[in-house]
């Protein structure tokens, strides 16, 4: 089990410095496969006016339901095959991606702004801002969350940022507790009772002594939770409440193609594995993150 | 006597548990001068370390000052507003804590966290702050200090940790400085190094300290008074010499027995018997009194005075009572 340590090993510091930080994250292979995985998709995203061979929502009428891989029709070659209306399926799974990323991104960031702040002021001042937040917190955690996102998206209708808040609803909850838990014990450290022997004020303390000690833990949360929120978008997309249908979504995708999966099963099929590997790949990276940010879950 | 730089007066510290009222500081009196060392004695938990937390404003709830006063310069520090509090901790009184690890932050490079305390209390910023950071580190025996100050807290030894911690604790020229335990986490031979290190900045920088130990070798080389705390009072203090040489409480008595006595095998290292009392439940009487070998029948249900027991000595023992005279009446508690 014990393998010999070698000098290098030995003068090498296991510092949280930057270098050291992505010396290990490169040495995680899966991590290192899933976070190119996770840039492929964004540069997919990004670049999809570029790549994608067909506008998403072009309608080919001569070619509904092309298999795909097959042979060119009509002049136009279809690789991942057309939907029911013709439209190219690799197309619209190119801008999908910018759907469900930029939606992570944005409901990702804006929980863990809002739940970071919140936990945050809770952890450190305690009292009765504290007790309201955490009852709030509490029901939040026992509110069904789909539920939820019916009620707001069906008074709405499908659109953008209606869907980022009740994404966003629920999801600072997590950072909120993260936080919260954190500042509680870092708020006892020594180093911040040093800091404050040393004449620091209160935001000091919290944003320069306590925020870089909790930060990690955070972008692992931030990171599984973009994965959760990518699901949640799909899920509301293919119950028709979610993205509008104007905008290319992979949940909307998948379930266009329901009614044809035993005739077409490529149209359902793509855009449900474009979900499943993106979601794979940023779980992965995050938890190869996670490895690397605590080292208890060092081997 | 030189000037009083530092007087705390009937000092009450309580902290709400779900026990009862635990009376961590009860009535605590000391006085520092300028230049000199006092040393604050006692077990764990006798409350050295809240009292030093008291002064410095630092106690957090379920912690709370109940009464008393710290005159730092004349002037009663928890009287003051709290941003003329932050301009003092750091600025004219400097902290050094137990465990350099834990007191430095794990985040920033010890550059980071000097040029940050000097930029705190407006002493310097930039170029000239990184400058003096290398002064500091070079004043503190730190050898190499340029490659010293990029490294973060986890790379350096014990004793380097505790010499950036005294770097930073001086760093803006503090008239006192409250030490506790500084010692306590580094292994024998770093202490002595330490405590020469912090003897020196004394000389140098004329600085007052009050020195938080339990550590009576320490106490007697490098302090000039000490006071002992049992149990949330000071039960004597004296300069240390004659403390040493005659203790007068029973408990600092038996203190003393618990300490080999080097080139004196002869002289065997008793314990105290008994331990410290339930500090929500004290008893009515002398707090020493369940463990004290010269318990008398009213030591139970009366609290002593403090009684003066020659030039700067004064001890809290009935035992003392018509040898000295009472130096402050029988409340407090």
């Amino acid at each position: 089990m014990t393998q010999p340590v070698t000098e290098e090993q030995i003068l090498e510091p296991v510092a949280a410095t930057t270098p050291g930080m992505l010396r290990l994250l490169l040495s995680n292979r899966v991590a290192v496969v899933a976070g190119l995985v996770v840039v492929g998709f964004l540069v997919m995203g990004l670049l999809a006016p570029a790549l994608a061979p067909y506008h998403p929502n072009a309608h080919h009428p001569e070619a509904i339901r092309a298999a795909p891989f097959g042979p060119a029709e009509g002049g136009h070659r279809f690789l991942l095959g057309t939907d029911s209306l013709g439209r190219d399926l690799l197309s619209r799974i190119m801008y999908g991606a910018r759907v469900s990323i930029l939606l992570g991104v944005v409901v990702v960031l804006l929980t863990l702004v809002v739940g970071t702040g919140l936990g945050m002021l809770a952890g450190y001042f305690r009292g009765s801002f504290d007790a309201v937040m955490s009852r709030v917190v509490d029901t939040l955690l026992a509110f069904p969350f789909l539920i939820f996102a019916l009620a707001i998206m069906a008074a709405t209708g499908p659109n953008l940022v209606a869907l980022v808040l009740a994404l966003a609803f629920k999801g600072w909850v997590d950072f909120y507790r993260v936080a919260r838990g954190d500042v509680l014990a870092a708020r006892e450290a020594d180093y911040v009772t040093a800091a404050r022997g040393l004449g620091a004020s209160t935001p000091h303390l919290l944003f320069r002594e306590i925020l870089p000690n909790i930060v990690p833990p955070l972008i692992v949360l931030a990171t599984l939770r973009m994965a959760t929120i990518i699901i949640a978008e799909a899920s509301l997309s293919f119950l028709g409440i979610g993205v509008p249908p104007s905008i290319p979504a992979w949940g909307t995708m998948v379930a266009d193609g329901r009614a044809d999966v035993a005739s077409a099963w490529w149209i359902a099929t793509f855009p449900g594995l474009a979900i499943l590997l993106l979601v794979l790949s940023v779980n992965l990276f995050g938890e190869g993150l996670r490895d690397i940010l605590d080292p208890r879950m060092r081997k | 006597m030189g000037e009083t730089i530092l007087e705390v007066r009937d000092l009450h510290t309580h902290f709400s548990t779900y026990r009862g009222l635990l009376r961590a500081v009860d009535g605590v009196g000391l006085t520092v001068e300028r230049g000199e060392t006092l040393a604050l004695v006692g077990e764990s938990g006798c409350g050295k370390s809240v009292t030093a937390l008291s002064i410095m404003r630092l106690v957090r709830r379920p912690g709370r000052i109940v009464r008393g006063a710290a005159l730092f310069d004349g002037e009663d520090l928890l009287r003051k507003s709290n941003a003329a509090m932050r301009r003092i901790r750091g600025g004219r009184i400097g902290m050094v804590f137990q465990d350099p690890l834990s007191t430095l932050n794990p985040t920033f490079s010890v550059e980071t966290q000097i040029v940050e305390s000097l930029k705190v209390h407006g002493a310097a910023r930039g170029r000239e702050a990184r400058e003096r950071s290398v002064e500091l580190l070079e004043a503190m025996g730190i050898p190499a200090p340029q490659e010293r100050l990029r490294a973060y807290p986890h790379e350096l030894s014990g004793g380097m940790r505790q010499r950036v911690m005294i770097a930073i604790a001086v760093s803006c020229e503090p008239e006192l400085l409250i030490a506790d335990e500084p010692t306590t986490a580094l292994d024998v031979t770093l202490q002595a190094q330490i405590m020469d290190l912090l003897a020196e900045i004394k000389e140098q920088r004329g600085l007052a300290i009050v020195l938080i130990t339990h550590d009576l070798g320490i106490v007697s080389q490098f302090s000039d008074r000490a006071a002992v705390m049992y149990a949330g009072q000071i039960v004597e203090y004296g300069p240390v010499a004659e403390l040493l040489e005659e203790p007068l409480h029973p408990y600092t008595q038996g203190l003393l027995r618990c300490v080999p006595r080097l080139g004196r095998p002869d002289v065997p290292i008793t314990p105290i018997e008994g331990s410290v009392p339930d500090m929500t439940a004290l008893p009515p009487g002398c707090r020493f009194a369940p463990r004290c070998p010269r318990v008398e029948d009213r030591c139970g249900g009366e609290m002593p005075s403090v009684y003066r027991a020659g030039p700067g000595r004064a001890v809290r023992c009935h035992l003392y009572e018509g040898v000295g005279e009472p130096e402050c009446s029988r409340e407090s508690g």
